[in-house]
């Protein structure tokens, strides 16, 4: 079966452990987690999750029912008609041509947001596909560093 | 309110749920709780002598009973111990409520002596789990802990609290209703759905009554007996359906699965609607998925959601409680469905049931064990409760003895666990005190919580067990007999104790069968002086269960004897 990818949010109450089920759930069903954010969500006793899978149709599925299934989990969101976005810090020595950096940046919606004494740190904020082609970009500016943060998404 | 311990709050929450029993060991963690045990009697408390059986023994009263079981035990050793008992009780949906110790909160998480992440080893085994961070906490989460277990498809739940939170004064005010805004599983299944399904089964020409576990659990083996009995659709049960139906009901085609009959698989095979009430489609019922039902439709009613087309492909999914479905259903169907319909159905299934009916060679030199199975059923059926162990005797059981009512079989089928049935036979007797008690074993699975033998004495829990012994661990032997060239590895049991003395030094009596005439003088000796018994009898030691699919084989193609 072919495997897609599918972005879930998940709306969870904020208590012990609640990460460790969800991603236990995966864990011991041999899901795959792509990335995975989590933050709480203002003013609310809840946490929202936005995890990106891949699997077939029935592999996902499963993994909304199983999602569901678990106490703390308050609602599964699985995504259609989403607006995703992802951030990305690399660290780019100082010798290389800022400019250019910056340049590239730009059409990331970046820029360059700190300078050091060996290097600079620049962030680029965009769809998950182009933060691929960016990090490619990048890599002739010789990073010594990237993080990236994983998905959020909300619908649109 | 007065203001009260942790360890008091404990027991008093025990108190409002109405638990008249708790199953535990004590130990450094809990010591709190067991002093309240101590001042306030509101429950029995039954000491074990290990803490698997005080999960074993919860498990086995609240299969009994259909009550929440609970079980209480210390930190660290005392919990990991407890772990077997609880996954077994998870794989069964069965209702428990755990407690155990943990060591105090500002010790957590420096490997304090008898510490352990309970909580974080639970967690995959438990259909909910809390670590208590204040007393305060307490009595809501005992009545959630209460709540979750027994509604929805039940399960157990775990309840870890650090030695200082039950000693801490905290306000107790129990709630009356629990409310868990995240949790709430959907009773009522949807009528268009349910209206659907009543016109595929009235369409169908070859329809079978798939029956899962969650007929027992939801206790409404009632509304399918009058369900079958109305439609006159022929029946298969699974492991954990045993006694949906009436062991006589013309409608039953026995067990379905691995060790199922050959009508029963052949009906799932050839038929072209599966009425699936409450089972999980097992592997150990479907065989080969690819070849499973191939030429059904599938209706499926289950609590659980992600039950359903976890497998198999459902053509009418149904969500919600069984009872309340059925409820709905059955006028429905008596009112749609023409039983006569499916006549020609019911001959071809006849006729596999003449064909290759559930049968055994009988012999006057060596007990075989079906024939014990039999013997118990002869003199017993619908006053006794079973219990087994995992393995051969565990499927003879199922087999051979005519069950008549639900919760009348009590079995690992999940998990399988062996060291399951004596533990278990316990809390069955201190659920229904009235009946018999038995516990069919192996003499590999008995040795696996033997030493309850003594908790049996002591609480008078006069539990039968019967111990099959053909000095093998018999299911493994089978294996390696059909599969691996009879090459037996680590299977001989010859090693034995005297399992007649073994019972006579725990202050039990013991046993021993080498002919059918001792077996029955044992049993009615036994029955007769309501003692704790254990029946070492010496069966065949080289029978088979049959017929057999092969583990990932089709359902069509079962072993149906063998020959040396």
């Amino acid at each position: 079966m072919i495997e897609q990818r599918r972005v879930i949010s998940v709306i969870v109450l904020n208590e012990h452990g609640v990460l460790s089920r969800i991603t236990g759930l995966f864990a011991a069903r041999g899901y795959n987690i792509e990335s995975l954010t989590v933050a709480p969500i203002p003013g609310s006793k809840y946490s929202r999750l936005t995890i990106v899978t891949s699997g077939s149709p029935r592999v996902i599925e499963q993994i909304i029912k199983q999602l569901h299934k678990l106490i703390p989990v308050y609602k599964v969101i699985e995504h259609s008609e989403i607006v995703e976005k992802e951030m990305v810090l690399a660290k780019i020595p100082l010798e290389e041509s800022l400019a250019d950096v910056e340049a590239l940046c730009r059409a990331y919606n970046g820029n360059i947001v700190n300078i050091g004494q060996e290097s600079v740190i620049i962030m680029a904020a965009d769809e998950p596909l182009r933060i691929e082609h960016f990090i490619k970009a990048i890599e002739r500016f010789n990073p010594k560093e990237i993080v990236r943060g994983g998905v959020v998404a909300v619908e649109r | 309110m007065a203001k009260m311990t942790g360890a008091r709050m404990v027991v008093e929450a025990m108190r409002e749920e109405g638990v008249e029993v708790v199953f535990g060991y004590p130990g450094g963690a809990i010591m709190n709780v067991y002093d309240e045990i101590y001042k306030h009697r509101y429950f029995q408390h039954i000491l074990t002598r290990h803490e698997q059986a005080a999960v074993h023994a919860a498990d086995g009263y609240a299969r009994a009973t259909g009550k929440v079981g609970v079980a209480f035990v210390t930190s660290g050793p005392g919990f990991t111990n407890a772990v077997t008992g609880l996954a077994t009780a998870y794989m069964d949906s069965i209702p428990l409520v755990v407690v155990s110790g943990q060591v105090p909160l500002s010790m957590i998480g420096t490997d304090a002596f008898q510490e352990i992440d309970a909580v974080g080893i639970s967690r995959p085994c438990t259909k909910h789990n809390f670590l208590v961070k204040s007393a305060d906490e307490l009595p809501q989460i005992l009545a959630e802990a209460f709540y979750i277990a027994r509604t929805g498809r039940p399960g157990p739940v775990h309840v870890d609290i650090p030695k200082d939170v039950t000693a801490q004064l905290g306000e107790f005010s129990y709630p009356k209703d629990v409310k868990i805004e995240t949790y709430k599983p959907t009773i009522k299944g949807n009528a268009r759905q349910i209206k659907k399904a009543v016109e595929a089964i009235a369409e169908a020409k070859k329809p079978v009554f798939y029956l899962g576990g969650g007929i027992i659990n939801s206790n409404s083996a009632d509304l399918v007996r009058e369900l079958v009995a109305a439609t006159q659709i022929p029946a298969v049960e699974t492991l954990m359906a045993r006694g949906t139906l009436r062991y006589d009901d013309p409608m039953l085609l026995g067990m379905v699965g691995m060790h199922g009959t050959y009508a029963a698989n052949m009906a799932m095979s050839e038929a072209d609607l599966l009425i699936a009430l409450g089972p999980r489609f097992d592997d150990r019922v479907t065989g080969k998925l690819s070849e499973f039902a191939k030429y059904a439709k599938i209706i499926h009613v289950d609590i659980d959601p992600s039950s359903i087309g976890k497998l198999v492909h459902v053509d009418y999914p149904i969500v919600g409680d069984l009872k309340a479905i059925l409820q709905e259903l059955v006028p429905k169907a008596k009112e749609k469905v023409n039983p006569q319909r499916y006549e020609s159905w019911r001959e071809i299934l006849q006729r596999y049931q003449e064909l290759h009916p559930l049968t055994y060679e009988d012999s006057d030199k060596v007990i075989k064990p079906e024939w014990v199975i039999q013997r118990v059923g002869e003199k017993l059926k619908g006053k006794a409760r079973i219990s087994t162990d995992v393995g051969q005797h565990q499927m003879w059981a199922a087999q051979y003895y005519p069950f008549t009512r639900p919760r009348e079989f009590i079995t690992s089928g999940g998990l399988g666990t062996m060291g399951f049935g004596f533990p278990a036979a316990m809390g069955v007797k201190r659920g229904v005190p009235d009946e018999i008690s038995i516990n069919i074993s192996g003499d590999g699975s008995i040795l696996m919580n033997i030493q309850e033998l003594m908790t049996a004495v002591e609480y008078r829990f006069p539990v039968i067990n019967i111990i099959l012994n053909n000095n093998y661990l018999g299911m493994v032997r089978q294996w390696q007999t059909f599969f691996y060239d009879k090459r037996y590895a680590e299977t001989d049991l010859s090693m034995q104790p005297d399992f007649v003395k073994l019972a006579e030094s725990f202050g039990g009596v013991g046993y021993r069968a080498k002919t059918k005439e001792e077996f029955d003088e044992a049993l009615d000796d036994a029955i007769s002086k309501g003692v704790v018994a254990l029946i070492d009898v010496v069966v065949d030691r080289y029978e088979n269960v049959l017929p057999m699919v092969p583990a990932g084989g089709s359902l069509y193609n079962m072993l149906l004897e063998y020959k040396d």
